[in-house]
């Protein structure tokens, strides 16, 4: 993350995303899929990494194996040209300075946390009163004899993170095309490095 | 990644260069603009440099110490804030250490810095 300032002087922070080039892998429609759709491609992938499915998949395109596919319904171009399959999209026909987009990432894993910091249980409030060493214990989890067992989803110690986690209301702050380069206010999940979907 | 943050904030590194070089226990004169209603005006704070925060970032920061009335008085500006009108260095410092926290403890005679030539 980095931060940038704004015409009234406030200092926004924001997050840098590579948004492209995205190539057009497939064009999903009613007659053929039973459903109206945009494959989309980012990165490279390694050859000896790509099945013989998906090189087929690629040739149909007419490109080079890709590392990530998503798939966009209700697609819309800035401008009303008709999408090809193999076109090759650029960050400045899908995005202007000013949009507000939604970005859907992997969360960062958390390990395996307790109730407090996984659930926003508020703990055992007292140190005294009674209290050893339950701090931070989950307290009750039900009743005794009937229902005689604990419910389905019950909010309990376990795993956190490595969630799909989608963050609204983005705004796009900065829009470099040379480099596709989309600067966004505000976090988006996951760690370094990792990939997003960026929705309008 | 971080390469690619750094494409963003080269642009804005162009605007630190109007800025003279300046570092812990210098002497600075700063000067802020303030907006009250439609007008702007330019108002000075003139104190010493006790750290610069987060180097060659866009976050970068640096702290002016003054003392006045008998009260010291800290400000943090983002080097980078379109608020700051202009920084003059007024008198370069000699001190050992790139954060001067120990100056908060200290007053009169105890606070002077060295000039560094």
């Amino acid at each position: 993350m980095t931060s940038l300032f704004d015409e009234n002087g406030r200092n926004i922070p924001c997050t840098v995303i590579e948004a492209g080039p995205c190539v057009v892998t497939q064009i999903k429609t009613k007659e053929t899929d039973g459903y109206e759709a945009v494959q989309l491609s980012w990165g490279e992938r390694k050859d000896k990494h790509t099945t013989k499915a998906m090189k087929g998949h690629f040739q149909k395109a007419k490109t080079s194996p890709k590392l990530k596919l998503a798939e966009f319904r209700d697609f819309q171009l800035n401008s009303e040209e008709e999408l090809t399959l193999g076109q090759t999209l650029e960050v400045s026909s899908l995005f202007e300075e000013g949009d507000y987009v939604e970005a859907i990432g992997t969360s960062k894993g958390k390990g395996f946390q307790g109730v407090v910091r996984r659930h926003n249980f508020a703990g055992v409030g007292d140190a005294t009163h009674g209290q050893h060493n339950r701090m931070r214990a989950p307290g009750s989890i039900g009743a005794a004899s009937y229902p005689s067992r604990v419910f389905k989803g019950m909010k309990m110690a376990g795993r956190m993170g490595g969630d799909r986690v989608q963050v609204f209301n983005l705004r796009v702050l900065k829009i470099m095309p040379e480099e596709n380069l989309i600067v966004v206010s505000g976090a988006i999940p996951g760690a370094k490095n990792s990939t997003v979907i960026l929705e309008k | 990644m971080s390469d690619l943050i750094k494409l963003v904030e080269a642009e804005d590194a162009e605007a630190r260069k109007n800025y003279p070089d300046f570092k812990a226990g210098d002497t600075v004169n700063v000067h802020v603009k303030i907006r009250e209603g439609n007008k702007e005006r330019v108002q000075q704070f003139r104190g010493t440099v006790i750290q610069r925060k987060n180097p060659n970032t866009n976050g970068e920061t640096f702290t002016v110490r003054k003392v006045s009335n008998g009260v010291g008085i800290e400000r943090i500006f983002p080097i980078l804030s379109p608020n700051l009108d202009k920084i003059e260095l007024v008198r370069k410092g000699k001190v050992r250490r790139a954060r001067l926290y120990y100056l908060r403890g200290k007053q009169g005679k105890a606070a002077r810095i060295k000039e560094r030539i």
